[in-house]
């Protein structure tokens, strides 16, 4: 029976072909301009590490005092040097890293000699485990090495082709910056987006991944500068000139990271972070209670703004479009199936069903909605290519459509025409046969 | 004509018109805020920055050779490698003027301070960006000096970039100028830059800070330049062509500088842009945001009137012997063209006026979640206007297609 609709619906919308047109075109459009939006939403929304992320909490401790906050009123999104490493000293995670961006060049032994600058960071040994950073060869480093500061480096793939060649190098010395550092590990090709693990200085999008990890010690040892952002306090510019200077300075320029299983052990860590805070409030460096946070990796990655607004704005105002085009589609189906009244008298005196009636003009949408999705598909090609040349540089080449993209881009527009056809199916069934036989 | 038979012959199409008059206020609420945002971006990317753009270049490049730490030594390294890069640019046939540069406006490298009149500096404050270079950075960038003189060569310090060293003289931006001395004469006065004290000897017109990000916006034209060359590993300079020369000093640049030291990074990606290329980068994503919401309007009001030629077709369809009637009993075709154009001006109306609500609450709601500004209510207006119009036009081809039907129609039956 089925069948039978479906080439009613095919004949009958053959009949009136600028109807039907205009309705595919409105759906095709509504629904490529949503999922297009929807493709850049998506990639800049996901999840970067969906099974751990309620795990992963950034702590926040108040350094500044009230007076030096902004309109929002929250503290610091980075930590000062000497709270991250007393936090680490603590060491009340399961889990925990300070972290810091660093940019050191790279000395290859090839021919060419010509130093490679590196995007890396510096963290502790609990880095990897904690954020399942995936290993080619080796793996991370101890907490000896931590203590030690020990010249250890894990490298990314591309960096590991680059100087060995894609060889399994572990043992093998790089020089960086003049230093040499042994590698312990080579990372399979990892680049999260968003780079979840610093948002701070990376902004979260973009780039090719971290070349380089080196211990935090190894790296505070050898001078290797902050390549982050530094954020100061008004009356605490650094009284000493460097880097060093900036270490015993309340700047904030170090990212946090810890891994807490439980909810105990996430009140456990507040209550820790609070009564740091307030040693340090006895102590005279801090002249203000405790003002902390700790956000879960999602909610941290919210309060960054991670998602831009006009993403946001954009998915509502294409929403809005597909909304438009529905109560569009809603109108014409109306009228072309009132129009219609004469044949489903007939039907009706014949003895189909009301459901029969609704039924197949139900079939009459889902085929609309069909062609509709195709055309869907097709500029919602267009539209994800378009938007790699007018979204922000860092944004271009993370949307893409994929197979559940174009699935979905079907489904919405089938349902969603079928959803539109119900109420002008229901009114076409409604049609009273004898009077429409009367009138004929 | 009298608006009573047009709402009786409207009662059976409840569903339809309320369809319309839907379609018409969702469509304004969206095309209103989406204007506006087009609007507003366009004022944004509009902004003058205050350089004299056309011409100007940045080179941003980084040593691989550079000297490592911070000691005196490495600094006095630097700083020697640094005016060996801006007397062979300097000496470029095509290069009108070269200075030291370490920041340029929407460029995104940014240093910033707070600028005090008393040596506190959690004292009231303006907050403002640094522009650090040598005594050529004014003319370079083609500010316009307003009061005061320029720096001359013997007042240009230098220090590491980390340094702590102060500027003894500045010149600031008139906005710097009237935030700290709001009764005039900033000329000459002492102020503190993070509590170190610095005269000022000049004032430009205008110099937009190197940021665009929502925390600089609030001071987005406070603007400071230091007579200091930062000695870092990474240094950049600012580049004036001669008129029409910009490529070729781009060209001869690179050539010149890679002969001087070959082990520098300077990427053709940040490497060596003209300001334009800094201009078109930092506001793509405005334009984009613009593009896109132009898009969609236009998509919008094209479903719109293809909607209500769709709806109004039908309506002359069912009609068509009722329309014979009246032609019959002496209508005009002006009538009839006229009953569908009142009706659709009635239906488009109410779709307006609740159009206008909901295009205040959209804005009302983008404004809460994502700091927009309050739509004007011009923008509003304008809009229910533009639907109104929309109407009328679609409405026209049906309208005078009903006009065509003959009396005779009235007296066959269908």
């Amino acid at each position: 029976m089925f069948g039978y609709y479906l080439e009613i619906a095919v004949r009958s919308l053959r009949r009136s072909m600028g109807l039907t047109l205009l309705m595919v075109l409105a759906i095709g459009f509504g629904v490529g301009a949503s999922m297009t939006a929807y493709a850049v939403f998506r990639a800049v929304s996901g999840d970067p590490i969906p099974w751990k992320s309620s795990r992963l909490f950034v702590p926040q401790i108040d350094a500044w005092g009230p007076a030096e906050r902004g309109g929002s009123g929250e503290p610091q999104d980075a930590l000062a040097y000497a709270d991250a490493m007393a936090l680490m000293r603590d060491h009340r995670a399961a889990r925990q890293s300070a972290i810091y961006a660093v940019a050191p060049s790279v000395l290859p032994t090839d021919a060419s000699r010509t130093p490679i600058p590196l995007d890396g960071f510096a963290v502790y040994g609990e880095f990897f485990p904690m954020l399942d950073v995936p290993f080619e060869y080796g793996s991370g480093w101890g907490s000896g090495d931590d203590a030690r500061g020990a010249p250890v480096a894990v490298i990314g793939d591309a960096l590991n082709r680059r100087l060995f060649g894609g060889a399994n190098s572990v043992g093998r010395t790089v020089g960086i910056d003049g230093r040499g550092y042994r590698v312990v590990g080579v990372m399979k090709p990892w680049n999260p987006q968003p780079a979840f693990f610093d948002v701070v200085d990376t902004g979260g999008f973009g780039g090719d991944g971290p070349d380089l990890f080196l211990p935090f010690q190894a790296a505070i040892a050898a001078g290797m500068e902050n390549a982050g952002s530094t954020n100061c306090p008004k009356g605490g510019t650094p009284a000493a000139p460097g880097f060093a200077g900036l270490q015993s300075s309340a700047c904030t320029w170090i990212v946090y990271m810890a891994e807490l299983d439980d909810a105990a052990a996430v009140r456990g860590y507040r209550q820790y972070l609070d009564e740091y805070a307030r040693e340090q409030q006895r102590l005279g460096r801090f002249g203000w209670s405790p003002d902390n946070r700790l956000r879960g990796l999602r909610a941290w990655l919210d309060h960054e703004h991670i998602v831009p607004d006009d993403t946001r704005v954009s998915m509502l105002v294409a929403l809005g479009l597909l909304l438009v085009c529905l109560l569009n589609t809603v109108g014409l189906l109306l009228t072309k199936f009132l129009r219609r009244s004469g044949e489903i008298g007939v039907r009706r005196a014949l003895g189909a069903s009301r459901s029969a009636v609704c039924m197949q003009f139900l079939a009459e949408a889902a085929v609309i909605g069909m062609a509709g999705g195709m055309l869907g598909l097709l500029l919602t090609g267009f539209g994800v290519l378009a938007a790699d040349q007018v979204l922000p540089m860092d944004l271009t080449g993370l949307a893409h459509v994929d197979v559940s993209l174009l699935l979905l881009a079907v489904a919405v527009a089938v349902l969603a025409t079928m959803l539109a056809g119900l109420y002008p199916a229901i009114r076409a069934s409604r049609v009273q046969p004898a009077w429409q036989l009367k009138t004929q | 004509m009298r608006l009573h038979p047009i709402l009786a012959a409207l009662r059976p199409h409840k569903t339809g018109v309320g369809l319309i008059a839907l379609q018409i206020a969702l469509t304004l609420a969206i095309v209103c805020n989406a204007t506006f945002i087009i609007g507003q971006r366009m004022v944004r990317i509009d902004r003058p920055t205050g350089v004299a753009e056309a011409g100007l270049v940045r080179i941003s490049q980084q040593w691989l050779d550079a000297p490592v730490g911070d000691d005196a030594a490495a600094v006095e390294q630097l700083d020697a490698m640094q005016r060996t890069d801006l007397a062979v640019l300097g000496g470029l046939p095509d290069v009108q003027q070269v200075a030291a540069s370490a920041s340029m406006p929407l460029q995104g490298m940014i240093w910033s301070g707070y600028l005090t009149l008393v040596p506190q500096p959690t004292a009231p404050n303006v907050q403002a960006a640094y522009y650090y270079g040598d005594e050529h950075l004014r003319s370079t960038l083609g500010l316009q000096l307003v009061a005061g003189r320029d720096f001359t060569a013997s007042e240009i310090q230098h220090r590491a970039i980390r340094g702590t060293a102060g500027s003894s003289v500045v010149i600031v931006s008139q906005p710097v100028a009237d935030a700290l001395f709001p009764r005039g004469g900033a000329l000459g006065k002492t102020i503190y830059q993070d509590g170190k004290p610095a005269t000022i000897v000049g004032i430009v017109r205008r110099l937009q800070t190197p940021t665009l990000s929502a925390w600089g916006s609030g001071w987005s034209y406070n603007s400071v330049l230091e007579p200091m060359r930062l000695d870092g590993a990474a240094a950049s300079y600012a580049l004036r062509a001669k008129p029409g020369r910009e490529q070729a000093v781009m060209r001869e640049a690179r050539k010149a500088l890679l002969a001087v030291d070959p082990m520098r990074l300077m990427p053709d990606s940040w490497g060596v842009q003209p300001f334009s290329e800094i201009r078109a980068k930092v506001y793509r994503a405005d334009r984009g945001m613009a593009l896109l919401m132009g898009a969609i309007c236009l998509i919008l009001l094209c479903v719109t009137a293809a909607g209500i030629v769709g709806l109004t077709s039908f309506w002359v369809g069912q009609r068509r012997k009722q329309i014979g009637v009246r032609r019959a009993l002496g209508a005009r075709r002006i009538d009839i063209l006229r009953y569908f154009q009142l009706e659709n001006l009635f239906i488009a109306g109410m779709g307006a006026a609740l159009g206008l609500l909901l295009a205040i609450g959209f804005n009302f709601w983008l404004m809460h979640r994502y700091a927009l500004e309050r739509l004007p209510t011009a923008y509003v207006l304008a809009g229910m206007v533009a639907m109104l119009l929309l109407g009328q036009a679609a409405v026209f081809v049906p309208a005078r297609r009903a006009s065509r039907v003959p009396p005779v129609v009235a007296t066959r039956s269908v």
